[in-house]
């Protein structure tokens, strides 16, 4: 496989920042003038109690919603507005908490639906699976083949979603996401329901993406041994506030960090 | 006993002591199942795009065939007047796709089916505004469509093809073949079953829902276009065109919603159903079943595959 070239962005630079970001659903405040950046390369873990707002900033990092205050820079550029699509055109691509696969197809054409945008070949040709189109579909299908076999999900290839476990869901979610070739990866709860088993092996998956791929990850966590484990950088979220922002070492000593997750007493 | 055999054997009798009109009823039978796979197919594109029965495939017809004839009306030639209709379908899509579903986008999907109704009485509306009430009759000759009948000879009798009938099967075969190509080969007919399956999922795979919307209500009212013709070259164009629509419920119920093949199908079963049915029990009951028989062919099957002949199965976990 390739690993994806982010034009402009060196390793260790920031990637994506979110500045003075706010959102409300009415009256609810689900992110309050959040402050945060990804740096090309990097792990980095939100995560926070239930209701933090973390999905919510996975959404309005990918473009699902759009803040009424505040700006992201992406590779550089700063937008207000972005919708889905040019997210993923952008080079974002993401998993869900509650697994969103498109169950009526095998596992295979899911993942092909991640090379969606990679795929330009005239219609006509593709209607005939003839000259240029079919190499192109030869092409993309070696590209998926390299995912499913990294995946270990061989076996599994001709199988409708729907009829899959759960773990291995997450991991055709996870190989559909990879084959659009992100340079921004946000993995929403990737280890949410797992036994230990599957646990570790999708932080394996996590790891080696990054590693191999030099994939930069944003991802939301609830176990704190997954968390520890596997970022560089940890912000906590609470009621939609940043509380904290630094190493897990850092994050995991401050006070106001152990306030949210255990209480205060009053 | 007399009633038991006139249920049981005597139509089989009929049918063995005159094959010519048995083979003459099959045939009406299938054209009349083939236009049904028509419209049925209509519903499946749709319906497979976005999970949503479109209530105005049936007017959609009407439509498409009434601005066809009231083009050439004003003194369009034909073939322009076929190639502007086909702009028309064109600009409703995009039109339905703005107007009607991006603002109800991750709407539950009975929001939508609504909509649909709100469409059907809006394009009756429209279509009265524009070309009048009154039924009009289809340009099939100046749009190159055959007239006249072949009779061929046949275990000692006649069986007689209306040409126009023949055109009508080639052509609907060749859309249905097309259309199967086009869903079942290209990237945008995995973009479809992708949007159909899940919109957000679709939506960070960097589907576009704007661009597959306008493709498959095109294709829907291509489809409607076709229909409206080849219906309107045998009877008339007039808003009585929409109660056949219906038709396409029990096919859809026969075929499964989501299959193509399945359109086809069914459409001929019941078609064909319908004809012999009517033909040789029908007089048992005073004739006229032929109205409500496709109902009772699309119950029985329900009772034996929910999911159609070709519908995907659902496993739901509990």
């Amino acid at each position: 496989m390739r690993s994806p070239s982010g034009p402009g962005v060196a390793a260790g630079e920031v990637l994506l920042a979110v500045e003075n970001v706010s959102l409300a659903f009415g009256g609810v405040k689900a992110v309050s003038d959040v402050s945060f950046d990804i740096r090309k390369g990097e792990i980095r873990a939100i995560i926070g109690p239930n209701g933090a707002g973390k999905t919510s900033m996975l959404n309005i990092i990918n473009g699902f919603y759009q803040p009424q205050q505040g700006a992201i820079t992406f590779k550089g550029e700063t937008r207000a507005k972005m919708r889905p699509h040019d997210a993923a055109d952008g080079g974002i691509a993401r998993t869900f908490q509650n697994v969103a696969l498109f169950r009526g197809m095998t596992a295979l054409d899911n993942i092909m639906a991640g090379r969606t945008l990679k795929m330009h070949k005239n219609l006509f040709w593709q209607l005939l699976r003839y000259g240029p189109a079919m190499a192109e579909e030869v092409e993309h299908r070696r590209f998926v083949e390299d995912i499913i076999e990294f995946l270990k999900i061989q076996e599994i290839r001709r199988t409708p979603v729907g009829r899959l476990p759960y773990g291995l869901q997450k991991r055709v979610e996870l190989g559909r996401a990879l084959a659009m070739e992100p340079e921004l990866l946000l993995l929403d709860e990737p280890m949410a329901g797992m036994n230990l088993e599957e646990k570790e092996d999708m932080s394996r998956f996590v790891l080696d993406v990054n590693d191999h791929f030099g994939t930069t990850i944003a991802l939301i966590e609830h176990d704190m041994g997954v968390v520890m484990d596997l970022s560089d950088r940890v912000v906590v979220l609470d009621h939609g506030v940043k509380i904290a922002d630094g190493t897990p070492d850092e994050v995991k000593s401050n006070q106001a960090v152990i306030d949210a997750y255990l209480g205060v007493a009053h | 006993m007399h009633l038991l055999y006139l249920i049981f054997i005597d139509p089989f009798v009929q049918m063995a002591s005159a094959p010519d009109l048995l083979v003459q009823t099959l045939w009406d039978g299938l054209v009349a199942g083939v236009l049904y796979s028509l419209i049925a197919l209509g519903f499946v594109l749709i319906f497979k795009a976005s999970g949503v029965f479109n209530f105005a495939q049936g007017i959609m017809v009407v439509f498409a065939a009434l601005t066809l004839v009231g083009l050439h009306e004003h003194g369009i030639p034909a073939y322009l007047a076929l190639a502007m209709t086909i702009a028309v379908m064109f600009g409703l899509a995009v039109v339905v796709e703005r107007v009607m579903l991006r603002p109800l986008v991750n709407q539950p999907d009975i929001i939508l089916f609504m909509a649909t109704f709100g469409l059907t009485y809006f394009l009756i509306g429209l279509g009265e505004l524009v070309f009048g009430g009154e039924p009009k009759v289809m340009i099939a000759r100046q749009l190159g469509l055959p007239r006249g009948a072949i009779d061929i000879k046949f275990a000692g009798g006649f069986v007689s093809l209306q040409k126009i009938d023949i055109a009508a099967a080639i052509i609907s075969s060749l859309m249905v073949a097309a259309l199967a190509l086009f869903f079942q080969k290209t990237r945008i007919g995995r973009a479809l079953r992708a949007v159909a399956d899940s919109h957000k999922a679709a939506l960070s795979v960097g589907i576009s829902l704007e661009q597959i919307w306008v493709i498959v209500w095109f294709a829907a009212g291509l489809v409607a276009l076709t229909t409206g013709i080849m219906w309107g070259a045998r009877s008339e164009v007039s808003f009585a065109l929409e109660i056949i629509a219906l038709k396409a419920l029990p096919v859809l119920i026969l075929g499964g919603f989501t299959s193509i093949p399945g359109a086809i199908v069914g459409g001929v079963i019941i078609g064909v159903g319908e004809k012999i049915g009517e033909f040789y029990w029908g007089p048992l009951l005073g004739s006229g079943i032929e109205s409500w028989l496709a109902y009772v062919i699309a119950l029985l099957f329900l009772l034996v595959r929910p999911q159609g002949l070709f519908g995907e199965k659902l496993i739901e976990r509990i």
